[in-house]
């Protein structure tokens, strides 16, 4: 598995009253293959995530993954880190199914045939098939979240960071998206609400207020989550 | 899904139309481009209109996606065909409203035959030269690619406004409509940049 390292790696934003901590400096090193972060809104968690892959880029300390800087060396590191956010909307930029996943594949096959074969091979595997000439506006919450993976599967990263990607869909896309990227070869960063999900991890982090407030055994870290939400 | 998303949506076939490079038909919609703006004849807009019919009839395009295509430049046509109108008087104004017409109907017979996908290649490729002096083709292919597909994307934000609009009983009222739909629109524009960011389009 890659080697994620945060090396007292923090963020902090300025606002009218002074800079606020989203992030407080934060040491860790992630090599399972399933790591589960869980919090309320607004704790930090999706900051989290996006330090991963450079969407955000800490304010103090520095993030590496597999010893590429991702401040400094971020192009590479995207290469090996893919990111899916909540909303696959935002995701989906080209008109079909089969253009969306074709224009992830454009750096690695210039083809247009064979990158054409790949993109359907892509839909296919993960049973959108009989979608890849349809407008990517015409799917469903759980089919567009999954084509959203797709388009980020099919660069064949190491890396997946998922940040809720089950919040907007229901409880059979919820089942069916989570059993996917629970079942990735890949490492999986998984941030969700959904507490099922977080268990079947192999290690999970609770963040709260900007810190990391729990880090251990997923039954544990879940169990320490919602006692401190529910009081 | 309204039917105004499948603009600019490609319609898979093996029509000469579809089987044409995408230059010859980029280059064909250019100089059809320039003569319905150049040619002012009202009789040659018909002619103009009744072409972009038949290239989407050669290319099978879909008549739903057609009328849609019309429907949605409707508006706009008819409000510059109304001032023209004003100013210059009824044939001018039958004339803006054929060419505008002829014009959209033409685009969407592009792009209902042609993979944008094929578009980004061609235009790659043709770029291609002016790497030497700092042009990077793939981040302008990406721009092209990204305008063509706000154009449903924009639409979609706008009827889930409206809805929403609606659902709160404000469905008449402007302000409901625009201030929200523009903050959504901005937001989805820093959004999708995100997205490109994170799947290294960009880099």
């Amino acid at each position: 598995m890659p080697t994620i390292q945060l090396d007292g790696a923090g963020v902090t934003v300025p606002t009218v009253s002074g800079d606020r901590v989203v992030l407080a400096p934060t040491t860790l090193t992630l090599t399972e293959r399933r790591i589960g972060i869980v919090g309320a809104n607004g704790s930090g968690k999706s900051t989290l995530a996006r330090l991963l892959n450079g969407l955000v880029t800490p304010t103090v300390g520095r993030v590496l993954v597999d010893g590429l800087d991702v401040a400094r060396q971020g192009a590479e590191v995207r290469r090996r880190v893919g990111f899916s956010f909540t909303d696959p909307a935002a995701q989906l930029v080209m008109p079909t199914c089969v253009e969306d996943v074709e224009l992830s594949l454009r750096r690695r096959e210039r083809n247009g045939d064979r990158r054409r074969e790949l993109a359907l091979a892509v839909l296919d595997r993960y049973g959108l098939a009989d979608h890849a000439h349809d407008s990517v506006h015409s799917l469903s919450g759980g089919q567009k979240q999954l084509l959203a993976l797709a388009g980020v599967l099919a660069t064949e990263p190491a890396v997946l960071v998922a940040d809720e990607p089950t919040t907007l869909l229901d409880l059979a896309n919820t089942r069916r998206v989570g059993d996917l990227l629970l079942g990735l070869d890949q490492q999986l960063v998984l941030v969700t609400h959904d507490l099922d999900l977080a268990r079947r991890c192999d290690r999970v982090l609770v963040v709260a207020d900007g810190e990391i407030r729990y880090d251990g055994a997923p039954d544990a870290a879940v169990d320490d989550y919602v006692a401190s939400a529910l009081g | 899904m309204s039917n105004l998303l499948l603009i600019g949506v490609h319609q898979p076939g093996t029509t000469v139309l579809h089987r044409l490079p995408v230059g010859v038909k980029m280059a064909g919609l250019a100089a059809y481009s320039l003569s319905v703006v150049l040619v002012r004849s009202a009789t040659w807009s018909w002619v103009f209109l009744a072409l972009a019919l038949l290239a989407a009839l050669v290319g099978r395009v879909r008549l739903r996606t057609l009328a849609r295509a019309a429907r949605s430049v409707l508006l706009v046509a008819l409000v510059v065909s109304a001032l023209q109108w004003w100013l210059y008087g009824l044939p001018k104004a039958v004339e803006t409203f054929v060419d505008l017409l002829a014009l959209a109907l033409a685009a969407v017979v592009l792009t209902a035959t042609t993979a944008v996908n094929a578009i980004l290649d061609a235009i790659v490729r043709w770029l291609g030269p002016l790497r030497r002096f700092g042009a990077q083709p793939e981040r302008v292919a990406l721009t092209f690619s990204l305008a063509l597909q706000a154009i449903p994307g924009t639409l979609a934000l706008a009827l889930e406004t409206r809805d929403a609009a609606r659902a709160r009983g404000l469905g008449r009222h402007p302000r409901a409509f625009l201030t929200p739909f523009v903050v959504r629109v901005v937001a989805r524009a820093h959004e999708t940049g995100d997205a490109l960011q994170a799947r290294g389009l960009g880099d």
